[in-house]
C-alpha cells in the first residue's frame, strides 16, 4: 500500500479507521478500541488460565502470569515500600494494557492503540489524577509543602513555587510523549524501511539483492521493537511507581 | 532466569539510590530515576522532560492569557518557568529529591 505511487507513506497507519462495518461506524468504534478490547481480552484470558490450575508446581500458562504478578509486584513493592501493595492493582492494570498495547501493534495488519497521544495521556493524566488524590486523601494541607521545599528562605517563594507547580504538571505530560514518541518512532522506522525493501526490489535485476539491505534492518527492527515495547512498558509502569512513591512518602 | 537476574539486579540499584538499602554506591550506571541505563536513553529522558515542562508551562501561560486577555505576557512569562521547570526536572533526573520530612 505504501509504496503504490513510488512515495513513503509512513503515518497512513496511524489513521484511524472503523471496526465492525456498519455497526462500528454507527457508533465511532474504531480500530483503536477494537485493539484495546483485544488486549483487555488477552490479559484477561492469559490471568484467568494463569490462575485456574493453582498447581504448586506451575504450568506455563501459570508460570507466564506469575511471571507478571511478581514482575508488577517486586517493581511496586521496591519502589513504593510496603504500603504500596494498595496500589499494585492499578499499576498492574497499567502495565498489562501498555505491554499488550505495544506488543499486539507489534503484529502484522495490526494497529498499536498507545500510538496515539490521546491514548497515552489518557493514562497519563489518570495516573497523575490518582497520585494527586492519594497525596492529598494522605497528607491534607501537607501536600501544598511538596511545592515550597522546607527551609528555604520565605522570599524565593514566588520563584520557586511556580517552578514546581509547573514541573509537577509537565509530569503527565512527560510520561505520556515519551510512550508515544517511542511507538510512533519504531512503527515509522519499520515502514520507512520496508517500504525501502519494496521500492528497491523493483530497480530490474540487482533490485532484489539490493533489497536484502533494508530488509536485515527490517529484521533487526523488529527484534528491537519488541524490546521497546517492554521497555516502554517497564518505563509506564516504573514512573507510575515512582510518583505513588512521591505521593505516599511526600518527598 | 537471566532476566530475573538482571530485574533483581536493577532492584538493588533502584533501592539502593532510593536509600531502602545500605550498599556501596554502585548507583551510577542505571539512571537513578529507577530507568535504565545508557547515555543514549538518558539523553532522551533529559530532552523529553524539558519539552513537556515547557509545554506545560507555555500551556499554563497561553490558558491564563486568554481568560485574562493579556496575550504574550504571562505566557512568555510562565514559558520561562517552564523552562526552569525543564532545568529542574533533569536536575532532579540525576539528583531524586530526598525529602525534608520522612
Amino acid at each position: 500500500m505504501a509504496a503504490e505511487g513510488k512515495t513513503i507513506d509512513a503515518l497512513s497507519q496511524f489513521e484511524l479507521t472503523h471496526a465492525f462495518g456498519p455497526i462500528g461506524a454507527a457508533v465511532n468504534f474504531t480500530q483503536s478500541n477494537a485493539h484495546m478490547l483485544a488486549a483487555c481480552v488477552v490479559v484477561v484470558l492469559i490471568m484467568a488460565m494463569g490462575m485456574a490450575p493453582r498447581a504448586v508446581v506451575p504450568g506455563r500458562f501459570q508460570a507466564l502470569a506469575e511471571t507478571f504478578y511478581e514482575f508488577v509486584e517486586n517493581l511496586v513493592t521496591g519502589q513504593v515500600g510496603h504500603e504500596g501493595k494498595r496500589y499494585f492493582p492499578f499499576v498492574f492494570a497499567l502495565f498489562m494494557f501498555v505491554l499488550f498495547g505495544n506488543v499486539i501493534g507489534l503484529l502484522p495488519y495490526a494497529f498499536t492503540y498507545t500510538s496515539h497521544i490521546a491514548v497515552t495521556f489518557g493514562l497519563a493524566f489518570l495516573v497523575f489524577l490518582v497520585t494527586t488524590v492519594v497525596a492529598i486523601a494522605l497528607h491534607g494541607k501537607k501536600f501544598l509543602g511538596y511545592f515550597f521545599p522546607e527551609g528555604a528562605p520565605l522570599w524565593l517563594a514566588p520563584i520557586i513555587v511556580p517552578v514546581e507547580v509547573v514541573s509537577y504538571l509537565s509530569r503527565p505530560i512527560s510520561l505520556s510523549v515519551r510512550l508515544f514518541a517511542n511507538m510512533v518512532a519504531g512503527h515509522v522506522l519499520l515502514k520507512v524501511f520496508a517500504t525501502f525493501v519494496v521500492l528497491l526490489g523493483g530497480l530490474g535485476i540487482v533490485g532484489p539483492f539490493i533489497a536484502t539491505l533494508p530488509l536485515a534492518v527490517n529484521v533487526l527492527l523488529v527484534g528491537f521493537e519488541f524490546l521497546v515495547a517492554f521497555l516502554q512498558a517497564y518505563v509506564f509502569a516504573i514512573l507510575t511507581s515512582i510518583y505513588l512513591h512521591d505521593a505516599v512518602h511526600l518527598h | 532466569m537471566n532476566e530475573r537476574d538482571d530485574f533483581d539486579a536493577r532492584l538493588k540499584r533502584a533501592r539502593q539510590r532510593r536509600g531502602l538499602d545500605k550498599g556501596d554506591g554502585d548507583a551510577a550506571q542505571g539512571g537513578p530515576s529507577g530507568l535504565p541505563g545508557g547515555a543514549l536513553r538518558i539523553g532522551m529522558r533529559a530532552g523529553i522532560e524539558v519539552v513537556s515542562a515547557l509545554i506545560a508551562g507555555g500551556g499554563i501561560g497561553w490558558f491564563l492569557d486568554r481568560w485574562l486577555g493579556s496575550f504574550p505576557w504571562l505566557f512568555l512569562v510562565f514559558f520561562l518557568v517552564g523552562g526552569a521547570a525543564g532545568v529542574l526536572n533533569v536536575y532532579r533526573l540525576f539528583n531524586p529529591r530526598r525529602g525534608a520530612q520522612g
